[in-house]
Parts: C-alpha cells; structure tokens; sequence
C-alpha cells in the first residue's frame, strides 16, 4: 500500500466519520442531560431528506441545511414532549420517530418529486462544495507534508471543520460553564438540579434541541455533501453506529472524536477494498461491509470495559410524591 | 422571645387526591433554636417541610419568614428566603466533587473558573466557622454517608441560609456519625441558625430539641417545649394511645439448641472475607440479638442462614447440617428446613412492590399444597388467607388488592412479619425489624417476635439500633469487622459496654 492509498484511505475515513460525529455529539448532549435517544437515525433520515429537497428546489445549500435542521429540530420537540413533559417512555418515543422518518421521508419525495422516492441529483450550490486551504498548492512540493495537508487536511466541506471543531467546544461547553454543569448533573440525577433551584424541564429541553440541530447538520451533510441528494434510507444506520460509538466513547467528547474516526475508517476500508486477498483466500465485499456493524458487537460486548451511562438515563423525572 | 419566629406556617393544607397529607397547619419556630417535628412515617411531616422548601406547594395557607408574608413557588425562592433543606435521600451528584455539587445551582457566571475558586475559599472558611472538615475535590461517591451529609448541610451554608430544615438525617448514620452531626447542629444553633429537625426517634427530640411539635395524620396535634415533655407523653401524642416504649416480656425459658453455627466463613464477590470464622446457637425459646454498625457482617450472616449467600462452615438446624452451596442451599431449601426469614430490606428482598398483598402474602410458600387447586393457584383460597391475615396483623389499610408499595413502611413490615411468621417456623431471622416503622407499628411487631419466642421458637434478631437489641434480645452478640466481639447477656449489659465492642475494644472495657 502506497503513501496515496493510505492518504485517501485517511481521507475518506474523515468524510465518512463526520456525520457519524455530528450524530454522536447530539446523542452526547441528549444523554448526558438523561434523555435516551435512539431516535438519532430518524432524525438524521429527516434533515437529509429536508436538506436535500429544499437544497434542490432552491439550489442553495444553505437554504438545505436550514431546513434540514429545522426538519430535525420538529422530531426533536416531539420526543421532548413525548420524554420530558408527558414522562413517555423514551425508547418507544425513540423507535416512534425513526419509523416515523423512515416512512415519511420516502412518502413525500416520491409525491414532491415522482423520482421513486429520492429527491432530485444536486449540482453547483446546490451541494456543500470543498474548501481548499490557503497555500494547498504552494506546500504541494513539500514531500509527506504537501500531499497530507493538500489531500487530507484541505479540500473539505464547512461542515467537516465545524464538526471538528465542535469536539473541543462540547469538552469546554460540558467541563468549563455552567450549563455544562448543570447538564452532566440533571444526567446524573434531576433532583439534585431541581432541589438547587433550577429547572429540570428546561435544561433537558435545550439539550434535546441542541441534540435536533447537531442531527440536522449531520443529515444534511449526507445529503449534500457526502453525495449529491437524498435517497431511500440513506442513513443506513449510521445513527445507530453513532449510538454505538457514544457508548464506545463513555459519553466524552473527545473519546467520541477517536471512535468516530475508527468507524469511519472500517467504512472507508469497507468501499475502497471491495475484495481483498488474503493468504489466497478472498474475503467476500459483503464481509467487509459488515465490519462495522461485527464491531459494533464485539466493542458493546464488552470491549470497552465497563461503560457507565448517565445514571439518571432513560428515567423520566417525577418529583416523589 | 422578643423577636419576629424565623418561620410561620398559618393554616397550610395540602392533600394529593382524595388523601389530605396536611390539615390547616400552624406552626411557629423561634430564631435560634432547634425545633423538632416527630410523627409516625406517612403523619405528613415530609409533606409539610416540601412545601415549606417549594417542592410542593399548598393548596392553602401563608408562609411567613423572619415575620414577612413570602410566597415559594419553588425551591429557588425558598433559597432566596434563606432556607436550606436536607433531604432524608441526598440531592447530590455522585460522580461529581464537593466543590462542583455545592455551587450547583449557585454558580457566579456562566463559566465556572471563578464560581470554583469563589466555592473553595468559602468552604475553607465555613469549615473553619462550624468545623466541617471536607475534602473540596473528594468524588461524593467515595464518601461516607455522614460526609455526603455534611456536603448538603455546606450546601444549604453556601447559599446563605439562616433556616435549615433536616428530614431524618440521622436514619442513614452510624451511632458515630449521628453524634457528630449534632455536635455540628448545636454550634449551628450558637451561631444563630434556626433548624428544624424532623425525626420519629423520640431520643433524638428529648436531648437535642428545644421545642417540639407532634404530627399525626395530617394535623399538628401539639407543641411543646422538650423540657416540659417526656418521652411517654410524646409517643402518646403521636399515636392517639398510649404506648410501651419498653417491650412487655418475661424472662426467657431457653430449652435446647435449634440453630447451630460453627466457624461460618463469606467471601463476597470482590474476594474480601466479610465473616471471619463465626460461631453461635440459638437455643429454642429464647431471642439472641446480633448488635454492630451496620457493614460489619452481619447482612452477609443473615443472607446465609437465609439461603442466598454461599458461605464456607457448618450450619446445624434440631440436628440436621444444612448444605452452604450448591443445590440446597437456596432460600426455599432453608425455608422447607424450617428457616423463615424477615429481610433487613423488605423492599427489595421482602416485598414485590407492584405486586397486591395477597400476592405478597404467600411469596415464598406459594408452592404449598394448600395455595393450589389442581394445576392452578387457589388465587380464591389466597385471597381470603391473606384478608384474614391483614385482619389478625393489623395492616392498615387492610386491602388485600392494595399493591404493598402503596402501604406505609411500617405495613408493609407486618405483611411480611405476618407471611413469616403464621409459617410457624423453627427459627426466625429477622434483620432490622422496624427500620422506618413507625413507633405504633413496632411496638405490634415487637410483641410478635416475644409471642413467637414464647412458643418455644429460636429467634435471630439482627438490628443496627442498640436500644432494640437491648430491649427485646435475651443475648447479645456484637459483630464488629466480620467477627463476634462478645456475648452478654441482655439484662447484664448496657449500651456503653456493647458500644465499646460495635467500636472493636474487646470485651467491652477499655
């Protein structure tokens, strides 16, 4: 394997992994606040179904991504009043709304478009177009460093550095404000934040909302930017693998960052090498495919020792009687 | 007093439903002082200060502070108000610091660099005011539970309350611990703090309190100053009826050895020896009392005899060695060997909380020959055997459809007394018997353990309270780091010298 293999292996590890980081980081808002959310793939089906419809009816990008969140953030209020207000049972709200995306998304495009069930190919703005970094091909000659920097670090869409960045800035939002005390506290047991005088209802709601703008964002780079539009399922279960990877990561910002990236990579080495030789024998593609999903098993099975969740997950709170 | 009371509560009323948990309550507590409330569990005392803390609010009645009419929709206007509350269950965050738990909710700004470093200095010179050592960057889980208290009573102090309210704060604590924690109260008092206390142990009232007010059902029946009042009189006020505080028992007529235990060895599953190598008898007709804080061994004793702890040893019941692992060594084997067993926590171990008391009243024996009818259950038969079990133990209320988490803890005690009991077995384990029952209720169960004893039965009495073992054991043993520091016999000893032995002075003198 030669040095551009595995810069373009690395590059698509990236691509590939953003969403699934977009998607985790808005499961780690939603859990560390104590709202389980399994409804992280609806959400993501939706924002890519709306981001691509409006992106391609508009041919502006961001008009897409706008909508994208805001298809999101309507399945985030649902869950909210489902979980929080009416104390609902948050995995059946859960498996609700991504039955409920998984359906509708396909309805409404074959009736909008009558493309069987996709939204139609998007070009020019109508796509996240890549952003070349300064000096990418003035560093070019540079041996190891130019090819690195030209292939891996520059030529990304917005949203893969706002991802990125969005590591480092949940790390200071959850261990160095007040919110984020507060957040990781109502996790861990509401009475605590409601018996201090702060409202429970509230801080759980804004982080189920910030969990449907972060799913928003990760559906519409799916749409547009990882491919051109939206398609049937084309989430694929990328929200339950950024379930998984939040597991992986035991809820931590940066811990989500590296299992993100290691997904992405099985996903990336899934599409590059579609057969691969091994001592003779040739390992089906459908095996490769796979990968990521046997993972999955083998890291929640226990790979990852003991993972805690946020104690108060899941439970809707009800002050005692 | 030539002041304004630091609290007045005028005619508060509360009900959830069709229950009413407080009836046009007037209450007044003097600054400076502390004021117990005593009730039996479910008397509304809890109800009452949740209002008080914002939690709940009335459906009638006016609150005044410091002589100010003052409205507390919620818990933070009664931080506001300068009241600060300690839950019975604390409010912390268990993998959070000290430092973070306290300024939870109380945060200078939107970041948290200077609300720590605000946090920290305070706390050095709170612990200096009132001598509350604590460690500001210790985990809360890594705490002993009276440090955890310690952390809430600096939390109700960080927010500046001048009123602090605590809800049976000793129910958690080692004799220790609980002496402690009033030595902290009482200097709390000096520097002018107003503190509520509620409890519905009488001690606590008569040698900590000033003045004194009696909940029952719902309605503040009286208040009083604590000098003028006398334990007999209190328990009185809070029943309806007088009570025996002291339990009515002749001396014990012990006859021959029932249960048997020789050099008894639990490993848990960490691999730490929680017994070490513990041997006693209890003979028939007589009551041996396991004393010892608890988490010196004697839960894992218990759940051995009872059948669900495997144990290294040997175990003799009229004779008869019983397996300590593997097939027979399960709770319905002991109970087919003639071992009823009352759990330390009926809640998890006694009870199905969901589920009626008629269910409850069998579990355990449900296989017996009389329960069924045919292939089926006889749920008929069940039923009327537990109606007339309600009936004979006095569980209030007495509804066999009721689920048992809808009972008061000290119902909830007789329905599983009552199932283990009309068993008739040859020996009773019973642990805790009357933790978080009310004083009426113990006084019931008290009297059933004596009847069971005087039917010639071998009781094995396992509590953390010393004034029970004392008043109802025959023979005392104390447990004190997996082993027996000592046996006395009831009459003989004191608490003072069996309070030596919980410590590890052997033989009780030092």
């Amino acid at each position: 394997m030669d040095f551009l293999t595995l810069l373009q292996i690395s590059d698509s590890s990236v691509r590939l992994a953003i969403p699934l980081l977009l998607a985790c980081l808005a499961g780690l808002y939603s859990e560390r606040a104590g709202i389980f959310d399994i409804g992280l793939e609806g959400k993501m089906l939706a924002a890519a179904f709306a981001a691509g419809a409006f992106a391609a009816v508009t041919g502006n990008v961001w008009v897409g991504l706008l909508a994208g969140i805001g298809a999101s953030l309507i399945l985030s209020a649902i869950h909210g009043v489902a979980s929080i207000t009416f104390r609902g049972n948050q995995l059946i709200s859960g498996v609700a709304i991504n039955m409920l995306a998984a359906g509708m998304t396909v309805l409404i495009a074959q009736r909008w478009f009558q493309q069987g069930g996709r939204t139609p190919s998007l070009t020019g703005d109508g796509r996240l177009n890549p952003i070349t970094l300064p000096f990418a091909d003035m560093f070019e000659s540079i041996p190891l460093f130019g090819p690195t920097y030209k292939e891996l670090i520059s030529g990304h869409s917005v949203l893969v550095y706002l991802a990125l960045a969005l590591v480092p800035l949940t790390w200071w939002v959850l261990y160095r404000t007040r919110f984020g005390l507060r957040l990781r506290a109502v996790g861990e047991n509401p009475a605590s934040v409601d018996t201090a005088g702060v409202s429970v209802v509230r801080l759980r709601f804004t982080a189920v909302m910030i969990c449907g703008v972060l799913c928003g964002v990760a559906g519409a780079y799916l749409a547009t930017g990882l491919q051109a539009g939206f398609i049937k399922d084309m989430t694929a279960g990328r929200g339950f693998i950024a379930l998984a990877a939040l597991i992986f990561a035991k809820w931590r910002p940066w811990y989500a960052l590296w299992a993100c990236l290691l997904f992405g990579f099985l996903q990336a080495v899934a599409v590059r090498f579609q057969s691969i030789e091994i001592a003779g024998v040739v390992i089906p593609v459908q095996l490769m495919e796979a990968l990521p999903f046997i993972l999955t098993v083998i890291i929640l099975a226990g790979f990852v020792g003991r993972a805690i969740p946020p104690r108060a997950g899941g439970e809707p709170y009800i002050k005692e009687r | 007093m030539n002041t304004a009371p630091a609290i007045e509560l005028r005619g508060i009323s509360k009900s959830f439903g069709p229950v009413q948990a407080n009836k046009d309550i007037s209450i007044s507590v003097q600054p400076g002082t502390i004021h117990g409330i005593i009730g039996e569990n479910g008397a509304g005392k809890s109800t009452l200060m949740s209002i008080l803390y914002g939690f709940y609010k009335a459906d009638k009645g006016d609150i005044y502070i410091q002589g100010h009419k003052t409205l507390i929709p919620d818990s933070q206007a009664a931080i506001a108000a300068g009241i600060g509350m300690v839950f019975q269950h604390f409010k912390l965050v268990e993998n959070f610091t000290v430092l973070e738990n306290i300024i939870l909710g109380a945060e200078d700004g939107p970041l948290l660099r200077s609300s720590l470093g605000k946090a920290r200095k305070e706390l050095a010179s709170l612990a200096k005011e009132y001598e509350l050592n604590i460690d500001p960057d210790a985990l809360i889980e890594n705490l002993s539970v009276g440090h955890q208290q310690r952390v809430e009573i600096l939390k109700a102090l960080y927010r500046q309350a001048d009123i602090l309210i605590l809800d049976e704060p000793t129910g958690v604590l080692t004799p220790a611990e609980a002496d402690q924690l009033f030595r902290i109260l009482d200097r709390l008092r000096s520097e002018g703090k107003t503190i509520i206390l509620i409890t519905h142990k009488l001690r606590e009232i008569m040698e900590y309190t000033d003045t004194v007010s009696v909940m029952r059902r719902g309605e503040m029946t009286a208040t009083v100053k604590t000098a003028e009042t006398s334990p007999a009189g209190l328990a009185e006020l809070m029943v309806g009826r007088k009570v025996l505080l002291r339990v009515d028992k002749t001396p014990a007529q012990p006859g021959e050895v029932i249960l048997d235990v020789q050099d008894l060895r639990v490993v848990d599953e960490k691999g730490v020896e929680r017994v070490k190598g513990i041997s006693l008898q209890v003979r028939a007709g007589e009551i041996l009392g396991i004393a010892g804080v608890a988490g010196n061994g004697q839960s894992e004793l218990l759940e051995v005899l009872g059948g669900y702890a495997d144990a290294t040893g040997r175990i003799t019941i009229n004779g008869t060695e019983l397996p300590l692992s593997g097939p027979g060594s399960d709770g319905g084997a002991r109970r087919m060997a003639g071992i009823s067993h009352v759990p330390e926590d009926r809640q998890r171990e006694g009870l199905i909380m969901d589920f009626a008391a008629w269910e409850n009243s069998v579990f355990g024996y449900h296989h017996d020959k009389k329960y069924q009818s045919g292939l089926l259950m006889d749920n008929k038969g069940i039923l009327a055997h537990a109606a007339d079990q309600m009936q004979r133990f006095d569980v209030r209320p007495p509804d066999p459809h009721l689920a048992a988490k809808n009972f008061s803890g000290g119902n909830q005690q007789k329905i599983v007394v009552a199932r283990e009991i009309e068993r008739n077995p040859d020996v009773l384990l019973i642990g805790q018997p009357t933790r978080g029952v009310d004083i009426g209720a113990i006084e019931f169960i008290h009297q059933q353990i004596v009847q069971l004893r005087d039917q010639g039965k071998a009781i094995l009495l396992v509590s953390v309270e010393l004034e029970e073992i004392l008043s109802l054991a025959d023979r005392v043993a104390v447990m004190f780091d997996g082993k027996i520091m000592g046996e006395r016999l009831a009459e003989t000893t004191d608490e003072k010298e069996l309070g030596l032995m919980m410590a590890g002075v052997s033989g009780g003198r030092s």
